[in-house]
């Protein structure tokens, strides 16, 4: 295969890259070694910054997620939900911070209005009494699953070659330069090569891994931060504890949940990254100080993501790292065609796209100036049901006769799996229950899969997109995934769901027992 | 509103196989007994009663012969529940068991020294013991790798005779599989097993059926169907269909809440009948206070309308989590009617492993109640917490019987024990007294 740019990694800088270059007109393939937002891409609160989270430690990187986040609202709606944000501090607090807050935010050109801390608790009910300080902010909610979907559509639409599960082995380099990359397709075990004029690895935090296969070393920190996702929804703005970065101090509305988080944890292997007991512990009883509904609440599920963070960390560990951005020419290292991306945030991912697109089409000779800035993404409609609650929307207002709902936590029907995997096959994927759940809400409800993961493997086989070994390897491989998030989470209810979907798969099934 | 007190020699709390096979075995003694509690659960029983499938679970080791593997269980894991049992006591408490149900309509088959392989909704196989009889035929075609037909229906998710056959024909050539649209509910897209098994008590509903499914009968000796062969008298219906069939019609569990598990719970309230002094379903147990005399005094909700049973006896086989016997919080696991000790691991970070399908299994299922050698639970000193409360079921410790494939025979085997402990124990009372 030949193409003017591969991109290496397909979280939301490659795919918003790809839609950058697409519409400039220039050549594509992206290539990721699972799927869309496999890494920090997908693990992170679906939060579009204000910028105030970062006004004392990272100005830049405040401005300019204040600047994105606004565009955003306007280009991309449909992934949005504008629910405004509050930075409260509580009593016990650092009140030099709580002081200095507004100048900070001031002096990044981030607008914020002071509140009376009773007037907060009016208008968010769940906020503790002990509320000492409260601002406005311009926070909103992102789905980062419809947002990476909705750029890798539109690159597509515009050409772009979409490669899911296609792993990097290695370069071929000669003359200081990758002739060809080659890739291996992991679910078939088959090899591919690909010759590109240049080469752009986004592959996040796994962006030092693939720059050391073409021996460039670059020094990646891996930074695990663990989230929690509620039941229900808790409050309808995000809430943001007024003080220096630190764990467990955002909540982010996500449609009908809340996600409540992070820690940051500095790990060794990206690719083994799980939620841990002590994580939760420690994100609920930090939480529970803003919000005390989130000591009792039910939680479906834990997750987390890897952020690569760029540098070296100094004093305060890993938060004091920049959250900014890098661009990397490798030129000057002796490869003249392969620049790396990493660092930055979900709320900044356009702005990252834009200058790495500038950086290739310096070298590629293109002088097309980036439309990403002005041009709306459009709405696709394949990809929006990630979003909760609006399967079951369209399912009430019209349904056909045979048109049984295979996910009854979360309402999703067949005709949704349907054109689930059409769009699947459409991006040149593979159907299994791991990418229609990654599209879907399928396997998120209170269930978490023990009745909707057969059902849906089923279906598949019928479908024949699954052959019958596939089928229990595939229900396996989903069980496992939504256990990631489930173990550290098992208390009161989620306790009892699981011990119904153990007695299920390895009581009845005996899916522990023998591996196809 | 206060009702006046109800007495009788034992109150079995729990409505799951193990509390419903100790009021079976209580009722059979003679003793006055009363049940409470819901047996919603039930409904989410298989209606295969395993007795011993897999030990030792780390190297997923498969027992044909259950009788065998109880010998090395009882060798490898002292503490089991069964090792308080002998093999005899486990027979005895099966055959009484199965004599029960068939009298109560719901007859069972089995192999009585070996297990049996019946097929899964999804085409695995599972090793059990006791076998519906609707499903026995099932087992025969298997061992004997007869041709059959697998049906499934259009209506019926989760169920997939395709897939079954194509997981199985590897070792079983003779397979094929049919998918039909199930009849007389055809306008609805959906039909729950229940519904069909309701449809199907009529015989002109089984003739449709029945010519449905004629069609695809081409040279084979069974046909296999989900289980909705009725809720009552599924041994009836199952010969009649076959019948108007033609070859035997055997049944395949479905996915949970399945008939046969409903039938089990049918079963049980119809086959005590009148024989339980008093019987609350759909009640909880708000308390219960042991008092000075030696009775327990039971308080039985809802908390507007509160009865009180007073029992000479207590056999609590509230079950573990989903029973609501055993509650977990962040940071420990308690027992939820008399605060009993619980064995358990020392932090919640040992309860799970990372790995769902860890081989090891996870370490919360081997918690529990720990009790003497007659099923009294034991206090924080090591001794019976109460002279006459006896514990049987999934809640007891050191046993997984999910991986293990030992839940039924867990439950009947340990309710079978404590009855009779609370039997003796009375008997060598009223002895000594004399």
């Amino acid at each position: 295969m030949k193409t003017q740019v591969l991109i290496i990694g397909g979280g939301i800088t490659g795919t918003g890259l790809a839609r950058d270059l697409a519409l400039r007109g220039v050549e594509c393939i992206l290539v990721d070694k699972r799927d869309i937002n496999a890494g920090a891409s997908g693990g992170n609160h679906g939060l579009l910054h204000s910028g105030g989270r970062y006004v004392a430690t990272d100005p830049v990187a405040a401005r300019e997620c204040h600047e994105e986040g606004e565009l955003l609202k306007h280009l991309a709606p449909q992934c949005i939900e504008d629910t405004g944000g509050l930075f409260i501090a509580v009593e016990g607090d650092d009140e030099k911070y709580i002081a200095d807050f507004p100048s900070l935010c001031a002096q990044c050109g981030i607008p914020i209005q002071p509140m009376d801390p009773e007037q907060a608790r009016e208008i968010e009910p769940a906020l503790s009494e002990k509320v000492i300080a409260a601002y406005s902010v311009q926070d909103a909610a992102v789905d980062p699953f419809m947002l990476s979907l909705e750029n890798l559509s539109h690159a597509q639409e515009l050409g772009v070659k979409w490669l899911s599960h296609t792993k990097v082995r290695g370069f071929e380099i000669r003359n200081s330069r990758i002739r060809s990359v080659r890739l291996e397709y992991t679910q078939t075990a088959e090899e591919v090569a690909i010759e590109a004029d240049i080469v752009v690895n986004a592959a996040g935090a796994w962006a030092g891994l693939v720059a050391g296969l073409a021996g460039i070393p670059i020094h990646i920190l891996y930074s695990k931060g663990t989230l929690l996702i509620t039941q229900s929804r808790i409050t309808r703005r995000v809430i943001n504890r007024l003080r220096p970065a630190s764990d467990a101090d955002i909540v982010v509305p996500g449609g009908v949940v809340s996600i409540v988080g992070t820690t940051s944890i500095r790990i060794d292997d990206p690719d083994d990254a799980y939620p841990t007991i002590k994580e939760v512990d420690l994100i609920i009883d930090d939480a529970k100080v803003m919000i005390p509904a989130l000591d009792k609440t039910r939680y479906v599920r834990a997750y987390c993501g890897v952020r690569p963070l760029f540098g070296s960390a100094e004093g305060d560990g890993d938060r004091s790292v920049s959250r900014g951005f890098t661009v990397m020419d490798h030129g000057g290292q002796g490869i003249n065609n392969f620049i790396t991306i990493t660092g930055g945030k979900l709320t900044t991912y356009r702005l990252m796209a834009e200058k790495t697109a500038d950086l290739v089409c310096q070298h590629l000779g293109v002088s097309k100036p980036c439309l990403t800035r002005t041009k709306p993404l459009p709405a696709s409609h394949h990809d929006r049901w990630t979003e909760p609650a609006l399967a079951p929307k369209v399912w009430l207002k019209d349904h056909g006769r045979d048109d049984v709902i295979l996910c009854e936590c979360e309402m999703v029907p067949k005709s949704v799996v349907d054109s689930i995997i059409d769009s699947i096959h459409q991006y040149g994927g593979k159907a299994d229950l791991h990418s229609i759940g990654l599209r879907s809400r399928i396997g998120k409800g209170p269930c978490q899969g023990t009745f909707c993961g057969p059902r849906v493997m089923s279906y598949l086989f019928d479908r024949g997109e699954l052959s019958a070994d596939q089928c229990l390897q595939s229900l396996r491989d989903f069980a496992r995934g939504r256990w990631k998030g489930l173990h550290s989470i098992l208390w009161d209810q989620q306790l009892k769901q699981v011990e119904l979907l153990e007695a299920m798969e390895c009581g009845m099934l005996g899916l522990e027992l023998k591996e196809e | 509103m206060n009702l006046d007190p109800m007495e009788c020699d034992l109150a079995v709390i729990g409505c799951g196989i193990a509390g419903m096979a100790a009021t079976m075995f209580a009722v059979n003694r003679g003793l006055s007994t009363c049940q409470v509690g819901s047996p919603r659960e039930i409904g989410f029983a298989s209606g295969l009663l395993d007795l011993l499938g897999i030990h030792p679970i780390s190297e997923a080791k498969p027992w044909h012969d259950p009788w065998a593997g109880l010998d090395a269980l009882v060798r490898d894991v002292p503490q089991h529940p069964y090792a308080k049992l002998n093999k005899s006591d486990i027979r005895a408490a099966f055959d009484e068991l199965l004599e029960f149900l068939k009298s109560a309509g719901l007859p069972y088959s089995r192999h009585p020294e070996y297990n049996s392989s019946i097929i899964t909704h999804i085409g695995t196989m599972k090793t059990t013991y006791g076998v519906p009889e609707t499903m026995w035929k099932g087992v025969e075609a298997f061992e004997q790798k007869k041709p059959c037909l697998i049906v499934d229906f259009t209506s019926l998710k989760g169920f997939n005779a395709g897939l079954i056959v194509n997981r199985l024909k590897p070792s079983w050539p003779g397979l094929c599989a049919a998918r039909i649209d199930f009849p007389v509910n055809r306008l609805m897209a959906e039909v729950l097993p229940e519904h069909m098994a309701n449809t199907l008590a009529t015989p002109n509903n089984r003739e449709q059926l029945a010519q449905l499914i004629r069609p695809h009968v081409n040279d084979v000796e069974f046909v296999g169907i989900p289980a909705v062969l009725g809720l009552y008298r599924p041994t009836d219906i199952a010969s009649d269909i076959s019948q108007r069939v033609g070859v035997p019609v055997f049944e395949i569990s479905t996915m949970p809440p399945a008939i046969t598990g409903l039938r089990l719970k049918e079963a049980f309230e119809r086959g005590m009948g009148e024989k339980r002094a008093h019987y609350f379903p759909r009640n909880h147990v708000t308390g219960v206070k042991h008092e000075k005399t030696g009775r327990f005094k039971v308080s039985i909700g809802p908390d507007n309308v509160s009865q009180t049973v007073l029992s000479k006896g207590v056999v609590l086989a509230t079950g573990r989590f989903i029973g609501g016997g055993l509650h977990g919080d962040r940071t420990n696991i308690r027992e939820t009617l008399f605060d009993l000790p619980v064995y358990q691991p020392e932090t919640r970070t040992k309860w799970h492993r990372v790995d769902f399908l860890d081989r090891r299994g996870h370490l919360i299922n081997q918690a529990g109640l720990e009790t003497d050698d007659h099923f009294r639970p034991l206090a924080s000193n090591g001794r019976p917490a109460f002279e006459t409360l006896f514990a049987a079921g999934s809640i007891l410790a050191h046993q997984d019987w999910k991986r293990m494939k030992c839940g039924a025979g867990l439950a009947v085997a340990t309710a079978f024990g404590a009855v009779r402990a609370f039997v003796d124990h009375f008997r060598s009372k009223n002895y000594v007294s004399k």
